[in-house]
């Protein structure tokens, strides 16, 4: 389970920054998406995979063996409430960046003079 | 308590500002007097961590490892000082004019939010907490800078934000990988159990993972490339705020992780890092002597000063660290200030490309010797604060027996006196153009960069408590154990 978390972490950080070395917005954006997910997945599995046990401790679920660590959930739950808002946030600018120029092809947006 | 307010009272000024009805000057005042309730609360937390050393608020009473603590050790609690007094310096700005479109879309607020997110990972314990803080600061720097339309706005907004998210992105992963080794977040808790369980293999790579984030927000040499992209399009005062605030923050988060992580000054990365200083030093300022515009000129020496900023992380003595301290102070006044300033040229003339500035010192030359003091104060001239500064890190340097180092800092120095001998001769001394178009300066834009330069004069006349506290700050910084202890308790120890 770890080593097929592993891999797929691995796929989405290569092509997060695959997309994010291209020249349009759209797919900066999509790369950005990616990255975010991979790094969930990677905070999941660095952690430590357990199956099939909650995060919860309950009167019969006391033993440290019996229940999921909290932890890197809430972690990843925060992460992807964050990367959602700025996934958001991008795609609005991206947006905006399409009708004030027509195009979002990053070196056709440039600014006039460096 | 008094460790929350610095969070706290951007945070009620934001909130209590949307609620008002929208009248420009009725939110100018409020986010003014905001600024004002801030700045007295960082100096009070000041005074009490300088009396009574490093404070901690245990959030919602959670006990030290498993809550979110808020610690403020000398380092933090002078920061926070220093973000008060910008606040007061751009939030007082406004009262000379901000464009009725910006306002009313929520100029005053977000400046608020950026005050908090920027206070809150200066005083944080958590370095989860850390990743949070910078969210928000962010967040709140991407919609001030994207709430523009020109073709150069948005070519630096979305320059800045994919950049910047890329950092965030790596952050976290160093994060995750970090809690996976060590199964904590808690800084002084990371600092007691960390080195002995960490895997020597993964401990160069998280700090270079670690190195690179920090580095793209603080903007060292290799990873600078989207500030001078960036920070010379929005108006002066978002320009001032950022270019002061954000790149220290990488500063500190780069300090205060590594100190508390990485405690073995023979480790390589130190090596990395004062390599990339001297580096960042010696490309920001060759890059602003071929600049035009007066804020790339001050983008680039932006970049180029933050390598003194981290040359006292890499050599790792008190003097050093506590010079780099200082070094942080001086810069975020003097910075923020020339940004002011290049919004006077914006309200005078329209521009702020030297070739068309010119004859400023004839129409105005009390502005002229105002502005005269934070050039050469950036250019290290005795006595200004740069010059103290300045004296504090290559001393240091000079101590550690880093020559080549040290000669670096003294011909890069040169190069910040070169070019802002230009910009002084360029904009205030050369005759000007033709019947510039000439517009009365009001107080309000004045008075904020009065307030600065007093600060920095501030500075040189009290250089001796100024330096003596930065030197206190560092020896806090480079002791984890009395962190640790604050944090966790007497009988804690950092695994040295």
């Amino acid at each position: 389970m770890e080593l097929l978390l592993a891999v797929i972490a691995g796929v989405l950080y290569s092509t997060g920054i695959y997309l994010m070395l291209r020249r349009r917005l759209a797919q900066l954006i999509i790369g950005l998406g990616l990255l975010s997910n991979g790094t969930n997945i990677l905070i999941l599995s660095a952690a430590g995979v357990t199956r099939g046990k909650p995060p919860l401790i309950t009167p019969i679920t006391t033993r440290a063996d019996q229940f999921a660590d909290p932890v890197p959930q809430s972690l990843i739950l925060t992460a992807i409430v964050i990367g959602f808002g700025v996934l958001a946030f991008a795609l609005v600018l991206a947006h905006r960046v399409r009708r004030s120029t027509g195009s979002d092809d990053i070196d056709t947006i440039g600014p006039d003079r460096v | 308590m008094l460790l929350a307010l610095p969070i706290l009272v951007p945070l009620t000024t934001a909130i209590t500002l949307q609620l008002l009805p929208q009248h420009p000057r009725l939110l100018r005042r409020v986010a003014f007097a905001g600024a004002i309730c801030a700045l007295a609360s960082a100096i009070s937390m000041l005074l009490q961590v300088e009396a009574a050393g490093i404070q901690v608020l245990r959030v919602g009473s959670w006990p030290a490892p498993y809550g979110i603590t808020l610690v403020s050790d000398l380092f933090s609690a002078l920061l926070v000082t220093m973000v008060g007094i910008i606040g007061v310096a751009i939030t007082a700005s406004s009262f000379a004019g901000v464009d009725p479109r910006r306002e009313a879309l929520g100029y005053h607020p977000l400046i608020q939010v950026l005050l908090m997110g920027v206070s809150g990972a200066f005083l944080t314990g958590d370095i989860f907490n850390l990743y949070v803080w910078f969210e928000v600061m962010l967040i709140a720097s991407f919609v001030l800078m994207s709430l523009y339309r020109t073709r150069a706005q948005l070519h630096a907004a979305y320059t800045y934000v994919g950049l910047n998210l890329l950092a965030s992105a790596l952050l976290l992963t160093a994060i995750g990988l970090l809690y996976g080794q060590a199964g904590t977040l808690n800084f002084a808790d990371l600092a007691r159990a960390w080195p002995e369980r960490g895997t020597p293999a993964l401990d160069g790579a998280l700090a270079m993972l670690f190195l690179t984030a920090f580095g793209i927000k603080a903007g060292l040499f290799p990873l600078f490339f989207w500030l001078p992209a960036s920070y010379h399009t929005p108006p002066a005062a978002v320009g001032a705020l950022l270019a002061g605030l954000l790149t220290k923050v990488g500063v500190y988060a780069m300090i205060r992780i590594f100190t508390l992580l990485f405690p073995h000054p023979a480790a390589g990365v130190y090596t990395v890092i004062l390599v990339l200083s001297a580096t960042t030093m010696i490309v920001g300022l060759v890059g602003a002597i071929g600049q035009r515009d007066f804020r790339r000129v001050l983008s680039f020496n932006l970049v180029g000063h933050i390598g003194f900023t981290t040359v006292g992380l890499a050599l790792w003595t008190p003097a050093a660290l506590g010079g780099s301290i200082l070094y942080v102070l001086h810069h975020m006044l003097v910075i923020t200030t020339l940004f002011l300033v290049s919004g006077l040229f914006l309200r005078q003339r329209r521009t702020t490309d030297l070739r068309q500035l010119g004859g400023l010192y004839r129409s105005q030359p009390a502005v002229a010797c105002l502005a005269m003091i934070p050039l050469f104060s950036l250019a290290g001239v005795p006595p200004l604060s740069g010059f103290i500064a300045k004296v504090a890190v290559i001393g240091a340097v000079l101590n550690t027996d880093h020559y080549v180092i040290a000669a670096i800092a003294l011909a890069t120095s040169l190069l910040t006196m070169l070019s802002m001998a230009r910009v002084w001769e360029e904009a205030f001394w050369k005759p000007a153009a033709a019947n510039p178009a000439q517009a009365r300066l009001s107080a309000a834009i004045v008075a904020p960069i009065v307030w600065l330069v007093c600060l920095t004069l501030g500075i040189t006349v009290a250089a001796g408590p100024v330096y003596g506290l930065s030197m206190r700050a560092a020896t806090q910084l480079l002791d984890a154990n009395g962190y640790v202890r604050a944090v966790l308790g007497e009988g804690a120890d950092a695994a040295r």
